[in-house]
C-alpha cells in the first residue's frame, strides 16, 4: 500500500484528537486578571432605595458573590432560577450589580422572576463594571473576608458550577 | 398530536434509513439484485417520512404550539407569520431536522435523476447517503429531539432571538444547507467508486452535475448571509473571519477545487485519486464545519447552547464518517491508477495549480479558526484569531490564484507553450495593467494595492474576454449563432469568473475608499462624509408587531441639493434582550450609503454612525454572478443528455481505460 495516501487519515486523526480535547474546554473561559487580587471598591446608590448606598466596604468580613445581572440580559433568567434557590437556603449573601439598566426596568424583572438579592446596587453608567472586567452578563464573583476576589463565574451560573465549584469554596473561605 | 406524528415520522425515517445505508450496499457486494433495487423506494420513503416530520414542526411553529418546547423557547405569538415559519430553523434541534431535510431532499434528487446509472452504483450511492442520514437521525433522536413537549404549557413562548428576526433568516439557513449538504453527493459517488473499484472518467462524469448545484447554492448562501451580518450589526462590516462564517467557506473553498478537478478527470481521466480525495474532503468539512458550530468548542455569534453530550456525539459519528472514508480512500485507491500524462505548461497543471491554492486557503482558514483551540489544548494559553491573520495570508494565495484564473481556459490540453500564451494574452496584460493603474486616479486619492486589486480585477475581465473571441471566432455563422454554439458550461465558467472579477473590484475598492463617521448628533447637527451632507432630524417612536423602535431621520444632500432622507432604527423587542440596530442603506451601482443609530446620549443626541461603502454592491453581485454561473453550467446539455440515457463515454476516455460498458 502507497503510505503517502494514509497522510489525509493521519492528519483528520490529530485533527479528531484536538477536536475531542477541545470539547471538555470552555472557549469563553478566560482567566481573569482579578483573581487574588482586592475587589475593586465601589458605593453605588441601592436599587430599592435609591437614597442609600451599599459598596464593599459594608461587605467587609464576610464571604459575598456579587452577580452582575441586568433586565435586559437573556442569560440571566438561566441561572435566576438558581441564584433564588441558593438565596432561600441563605449560605451566602448575593449583591447584585444591575449592569447598564434602569430602576424600573430593574425592579419590574425582580418582581416577576423573584428577588435573590440581598441588596441590589444600581451601576447605570456601567463604570463599576469595566472595574470589574465584565464582558458578558451575567457574571458572579466570589470575594472572601479580607474582600479578594477569588472566583469568577464568566456567563450563567450553571447547577454543576455551583456544586462543584461555587458552594466548596465558599464555605472553605467562610471557616477560614 | 402533530408533533407526536412527526416525532414517529422521524423514528420511522431512521429506521428506513438504516434499511437504506445496510441491504442495498451488501446486495451490490453480493450481487443480490433484489437488495440493491430495495435502495430507490427506500430512499423516497425515507424522504417522505423526514418532510412529514418536518412539516408537523413547521405547523406547530406557524400555530403557535407552546406546548412543544422548542416552540415555547423559540416562537412567540406575536411573530410575524413568516418568522414563525423561518423559527422552525432557529434553535439548535431545528436547524438539524433542517439539515436531515436537506439530506433527504438530495437522497431523493439521486433516486430520480440515477436511471442511466448501473444498479450496484445506484445502490451504493444511495447506501452511503442512507448512512450519513442515519447518523444525523440518531443525533436527533437522542440527543435534540425537536418535538419534546413541556407540561405546563406556557402561556406565551420565550420569543425567537431578535436578531434573528429578519428576512436573512428566512432565506440564509436553508441556501446555506441545501449547499452543505449538497456536497453529500459527490461524496457519496466517490464512496461507492471506492468500495466498487471502479474510479474512471463515468464516474466523474455521473457526479459531475450534482457538484455544481450544491455549489451555487452554498454560494448564495454565504452571500446571503454576508448580506444580512451588513445591514443588521449596524457597523457595515460584512465578513468578520468568524469561526462559523468560516466553517460554510472551507467547504466553498474546497468544493470549489473539486468543481475544476472533476472536470479534468471527467474530460482527459486524470486527477482521479485527487478528486475522489477533494470529493471526500468537501462534505468531510461540511461535517466538521456542523460539528463546530453544533458543540461550542468555538466562541461565535453563531453559537448555540452547548452541551458536550451533543458534542461528544457528533464527534464520534464525525470520526466513523471522515475516518472510514479516508481509510477507505487508503486502502483502495491505489488500484484505481493515476492515468493520463501531462507537461509543466498545460491545462492539467493549472488547474492543479487552482486546486493546490485553493486547498491551501482552506487549510489556512482551518488552521487560524481551531488554533486557539489547539493553543488552548496544549495549555499554551487562550489567544484569538482575527482578520488580520486571514488578510495577510489570502492575499498572496488569492494572486496566483486569479493569474492562473486569467490563464488557464488559453491553455490546451496536455501541453501549452508560454511564448505562444504571452503572444495570446500579451494585449490583455498591458490594457489591464495600464487601466489599473489609471483608473485610481478618478478616485480622490491614488493607492498602490487598490490599483494592484484592480490589475487582479482587471487581468480576469480582459484575459476572459480573449477566451471568449477566441472560442467563438472557431465557430462558424454570425455573431450570436457562434455566441449560441458554445455549450453553456462554457458560458458558466465565464460568468463565474467574471462574478470573481466583480467581487475582487468591490473588495478593493471598499478596502481603499470607505470613510466612516461616528459622532454625537444632537437634532440639527449634520456631518459631512463622501460629498454627502448628513442632518440629523431628531428620533420618533415607531411600533412594529412585536418590538419598539426609535426611529432616526437622516436628511441627505449632496451641494446643497437633497437627496433623500434615510430611516435607520434601534429596536427593543417585548419579548427583551439587546435592542438591535438596523442600519438604512441606501443602495447603487457604484455604492452605499449607510446609516445607522449608536445609543443615546444625553438630550435627544444620538450617536449617528455614517458610513460611505464605494462598491460594496460589487461583492455581493459577483457572489450572484457566481452561482448563476453554477445553475448556467448545470443547465448544459450535456448533463441533461447524460441524465435521460446512458450516453457515450467521452472521446477517449473509454479506449485508453478500458472501463467495462
Amino acid at each position: 500500500m502507497n503510505k503517502k495516501l494514509l497522510i489525509p487519515l493521519a492528519i483528520f486523526i490529530v485533527l479528531a484528537g484536538f477536536l475531542f480535547a477541545g470539547l471538555w474546554r470552555d472557549p469563553r473561559e478566560v482567566p481573569s486578571p482579578l483573581i487574588n487580587k482586592p475587589a475593586p471598591q465601589f458605593a453605588l446608590a441601592q436599587l430599592n432605595d435609591p437614597a442609600t448606598k451599599l459598596g464593599t466596604v459594608d461587605m467587609k468580613g464576610q464571604v459575598w458573590l456579587l452577580n452582575v445581572w441586568a433586565s435586559w440580559c437573556v442569560s440571566c433568567r438561566e441561572e435566576h432560577p438558581l441564584l433564588v434557590a441558593l438565596a432561600q437556603a441563605k449560605v451566602v449573601p448575593i449583591v447584585g450589580l444591575d449592569y447598564k439598566d434602569e430602576p424600573g426596568p430593574g425592579k419590574t424583572w425582580l418582581a416577576q422572576n423573584g428577588d435573590p438579592y440581598t441588596t441590589s446596587v444600581m451601576d447605570r453608567d456601567g463604570s463599576v463594571g469595566i472595574d470589574y472586567g465584565v464582558y458578558g452578563v451575567p457574571e458572579t464573583f466570589v470575594i472572601d473576608k479580607s474582600g479578594t476576589i477569588r472566583y469568577k463565574q464568566i456567563g450563567p451560573i450553571t447547577q454543576d458550577a455551583l456544586e462543584k465549584k461555587i458552594l466548596p469554596l465558599v464555605r472553605e473561605l467562610q471557616k477560614s | 398530536m402533530i408533533p407526536e406524528l412527526g416525532h414517529f415520522a422521524l423514528i420511522l425515517a431512521l429506521l428506513l434509513a438504516t434499511i437504506l445505508g445496510t441491504l442495498p450496499i451488501i446486495g451490490a457486494q453480493r450481487h443480490v439484485r433484489a437488495w440493491m433495487a430495495l435502495a430507490r423506494p427506500v430512499a423516497q420513503g425515507q424522504f417522505v417520512f423526514v418532510v412529514t416530520a418536518w412539516v408537523c414542526l413547521a405547523y406547530s411553529f406557524i400555530v403557535s404550539d407552546f406546548s412543544v418546547l422548542n416552540v415555547a423557547t423559540n416562537s412567540n405569538s406575536q411573530l410575524p407569520a413568516y418568522y414563525r415559519f423561518a423559527a422552525t430553523w432557529g434553535s439548535h434541534e431545528g436547524s438539524m431536522l433542517l439539515w436531515v431535510l436537506m439530506l433527504s431532499i438530495w437522497t431523493f434528487a439521486v433516486s430520480v435523476r440515477s436511471r442511466h446509472l448501473p444498479d450496484e452504483m445506484v445502490a451504493r450511492v444511495l447506501g452511503v447517503m442512507g448512512l450519513v442520514s442515519v447518523g444525523f437521525l440518531l443525533f436527533l433522536l437522542l440527543t435534540s429531539n425537536p418535538f419534546e413537549r413541556v407540561f405546563p404549557v406556557p402561556a406565551e413562548g420565550r420569543d425567537l432571538n431578535p436578531l434573528l428576526q429578519d428576512p436573512g433568516m428566512v432565506a440564509h439557513p436553508p441556501m446555506l444547507y441545501m449547499g452543505y449538504v449538497g456536497f453529500s453527493v459527490a461524496f457519496a459517488f466517490a464512496i461507492a467508486a471506492l468500495i466498487g473499484g471502479r474510479l474512471d472518467a463515468t464516474w466523474a462524469r455521473w457526479s459531475r452535475p450534482w457538484t455544481p448545484l450544491a455549489w451555487s447554492f452554498l454560494t448564495l448562501g454565504i452571500m446571503i448571509g454576508s448580506w444580512w451580518a451588513y445591514y443588521t450589526l449596524g457597523w457595515g462590516g460584512w465578513w468578520f473571519w468568524d469561526p462559523v462564517e468560516n466553517a460554510s467557506f472551507m467547504p466553498w473553498l474546497v468544493g470549489t477545487a473539486l468543481l475544476h478537478s472533476l472536470a479534468v478527470t471527467e474530460k482527459r481521466g486524470t486527477f482521479r485519486n485527487w478528486t475522489v480525495l477533494l470529493a471526500i474532503c468537501a462534505f468531510s468539512l461540511s461535517l466538521v464545519g456542523t460539528f463546530l458550530v453544533r458543540s461550542g468548542v468555538l466562541t461565535s455569534v453563531h453559537a448555540f447552547a452547548t452541551d458536550p453530550r451533543r458534542g461528544v456525539f457528533i464527534l464520534t459519528f464525525l470520526v466513523i464518517v471522515i475516518g472510514g472514508s479516508l481509510a477507505l480512500y487508503a486502502v483502495r485507491a491505489p488500484k484505481v491508477g493515476v492515468g493520463g500524462r501531462f507537461e509543466i505548461i498545460s491545462r492539467e497543471s493549472m488547474l492543479l495549480g487552482n486546486n493546490v491554492l485553493l486547498i491551501a486557503a482552506a487549510g489556512s482558514v482551518l488552521l487560524g479558526t481551531l488554533y486557539p483551540l489547539f493553543l488552548d489544548a496544549l495549555n499554551l494559553g487562550k489567544i484569538s484569531v482575527g482578520p488580520p491573520y486571514f488578510d495577510t495570508v489570502f492575499v498572496p494565495l488569492m494572486t496566483p490564484l486569479v493569474f492562473l484564473m486569467g490563464i488557464g481556459p488559453l491553455s490546451r490540453w496536455k501541453q501549452a507553450s508560454v511564448p505562444d500564451l504571452w503572444r495570446r494574452l500579451r494585449w490583455a496584460f498591458a490594457i489591464s495593467l495600464v487601466t489599473a493603474l489609471l483608473a485610481p486616479l478618478a478616485a480622490p486619492q491614488w493607492k498602490p494595492l487598490v490599483s494592484f486589486g484592480l490589475l487582479l480585477a482587471f487581468w480576469i475581465v480582459t484575459a476572459t474576454f480573449v477566451a471568449v473571441r477566441e472560442r467563438i471566432r472557431n465557430a462558424d455563422g454570425g455573431l450570436w449563432a457562434q455566441i449560441a454554439r458554445q455549450p453553456r458550461s462554457f458560458w458558466g465558467m465565464v460568468l463565474a469568473h467574471l462574478g470573481i472579477a466583480a467581487f475582487v473590484v468591490g473588495v478593493t475598492m471598499v478596502k481603499g475608499y470607505e470613510t466612516e463617521r461616528d459622532v454625537k448628533m444632537n437634532v440639527g447637527d449634520t456631518v459631512s462624509v463622501a460629498n454627502y451632507v448628513f442632518r440629523f432630524d431628531g428620533v420618533t417612536e415607531t411600533k412594529g408587531p412585536n418590538y419598539r423602535a426609535a426611529r432616526g431621520s437622516v436628511n441627505i444632500s449632496r451641494n446643497g441639493a437633497y437627496v433623500e432622507t434615510l430611516y435607520p432604527e434601534k429596536r427593543m423587542y417585548n419579548a427583551g434582550g439587546m435592542p438591535m440596530t438596523n442600519a438604512a442603506i441606501d443602495s447603487g451601482l457604484f455604492g452605499d450609503i449607510y446609516v445607522s443609530m449608536g445609543e443615546p446620549v444625553d438630550g435627544g443626541a444620538w450617536i449617528i454612525r455614517v458610513y460611505s461603502k464605494p462598491f460594496i454592491t460589487w461583492v455581493w453581485g459577483g457572489f450572484v454572478m457566481m452561482a448563476i454561473g453554477g445553475f448556467l453550467a448545470l443547465s448544459d446539455r450535456r448533463y441533461r443528455v447524460g441524465a435521460q440515457r446512458d450516453s457515450a463515454l467521452p472521446r477517449g476516455a473509454a479506449a485508453a481505460y478500458g472501463t467495462k460498458r
